[in-house]
């Protein structure tokens, strides 16, 4: 890995136009401490978190429209169980990564808004379908693999609020990955039409997969400053190969093919070399042409529509209550 | 900076959540939540916050209520208790392999 440029390295002659509170941040970054809500922090440094944090947030809360469309047909009634203690948990998730970034002076319903509006952005993963029951299996091990592995190094994020929260999430998150990964095992060794299933599925989603670790580090513009602010701890790159690492021989106790024929390991580098990612697909899925975007934002949207008389209602009912307390 | 969660524009604000996770442990911060008022916000810390049997008694609190302390005057707040070692039984050496000292 290398070291990123480190921008509040200041130089001597440049001293003096550092403010004390600057300083402090900067010593507080330099000791790999943690910022928190009511510290002085640069602009930059709130900017990049409440586009990071929200970014999370609407991932987390987009993430559950896949797998909410098998709960109403899961194979069994544990299956149903699991599945929407799953959905809860992505809910939560959601909900704990908005009050982080509330932390930063960010309203929650202005991120509400910028969601349903299509401004905001959120992981171009949750923009493919999820056609077969073998889906909730591979958005278990490989998604939320994924996730797991951008996440586990943001539990320790500068910005004390999103690490605490990152903490929580990624301890729920193993569940995840691991009933994933038994209901691919399961597929695969059943008939041969549930193993093709699993195979196809696993097909579908592993370059998406890879692709939720961003775009490769040179055409990362943002990347080294958030290394610098010690919100990222490792390059996209570095790990994707990690990732990569773990699945080939979870893929082998599953008995299914990585799509990649390029895929092989290399003694010299001690990791595996991969085929190149289709960054044009990404770049056209985040763009808001992927294969489910228009529909997972129009679903968002109702449900932000049909439960307004209910927010309504409630702030309603809370006011009355408290002139009541009142009299 | 007003308490995130109090600003006008919010329809509902945002409540600090502290959860005790089993008898004899006092209750602990453990994040915050949106709800409309007192009642629902201690209903969603249950569903937020305990989903896997993390508590036994939840406390929910407006985030608007907290007072804290300034944090640019963290230095000058806080430096009664520097220099004040001897407040430590640790800065009492003599009595070193002494028993039950």
């Amino acid at each position: 890995m290398t070291i990123p440029p480190v921008p509040y390295a200041i130089a001597p002659e440049n001293a003096a136009t550092v403010s004390a509170e600057e300083q402090q941040f900067n010593d507080l970054i330099a000791a790999d401490s943690r910022i928190e809500p009511r510290d002085w922090m640069p602009d930059g440094y709130r900017k990049t978190l409440i586009r990071q944090i929200s970014q999370h947030a609407h991932s987390e809360i987009i993430g559950m429209q896949p797998e909410g469309n098998w709960i109403t047909r899961a194979p069994s009634l544990k299956r149903k169980a699991i599945l929407l203690a799953k959905v809860q948990d992505e809910a939560g998730h959601g909900l704990y990564l908005y009050s982080a970034a509330q932390t930063l002076g960010v309203s929650r319903d202005l991120m509400t808004d910028q969601l349903i509006a299509g401004k905001a952005r959120y992981s171009s993963i949750f923009n493919y379908p999820s056609p077969t029951w073998a889906d909730m299996g591979s958005i278990g091990w490989l998604v939320d693999g994924a996730a797991i592995c951008n996440q586990v190094p943001l539990c320790r994020a500068s910005y004390g609020p999103y690490g605490r929260a990152m903490v929580r999430i990624c301890k729920e998150e193993s569940f995840h990955q691991r009933q994933g990964f038994e209901i691919l095992l399961e597929l695969m060794n059943g008939t041969p039409a549930q193993r093709e299933m699993a195979q196809d599925s696993v097909n579908r989603w592993y370059w998406p997969a890879l692709q939720m670790f961003g775009p490769p580090d040179d055409d990362s513009p943002n990347s080294a400053q958030s290394m610098a602010w010690n919100i990222k701890r490792f390059s996209n790159d570095d790990l994707r190969q990690r990732f990569v690492g773990m699945l080939v021989p979870q893929a082998e106790v599953l008995g299914v093919t990585l799509p990649d024929p390029d895929l092989r390991w290399n003694e010299e580098k001690g990791a595996y070399d991969m085929g190149e990612i289709d960054w044009t697909e990404f770049h056209e899925v985040l763009a808001g042409r992927g294969p489910a975007n228009a529909r997972r934002l129009q679903r968002r949207r109702d449900a932000h529509n049909e439960g307004q008389w209910v927010r309504e209602a409630a702030a309603a009912y809370a006011a009355k209550q408290a002139v009541k307390a009142v009299a | 900076m007003s308490a995130p969660g109090a600003s006008e524009k919010e329809i509902w604000p945002l409540w600090e959540v502290f959860v005790r996770s089993s008898r004899g442990i006092s209750h602990t911060h453990v994040g915050s939540l949106h709800a409309p008022d007192a009642t629902l916000a201690v209903r969603n810390a249950r569903d937020l916050y305990t989903r896997r049997n993390e508590g036994v008694s939840i406390w929910v609190v407006p985030a608007d209520a907290i007072t804290t302390s300034d944090p640019d005057a963290k230095g000058a707040f806080f430096e009664s208790p520097a220099g004040k070692n001897y407040r430590h039984a640790s800065y009492y050496t003599k009595s070193e392999g002494v028993k039950h000292l």
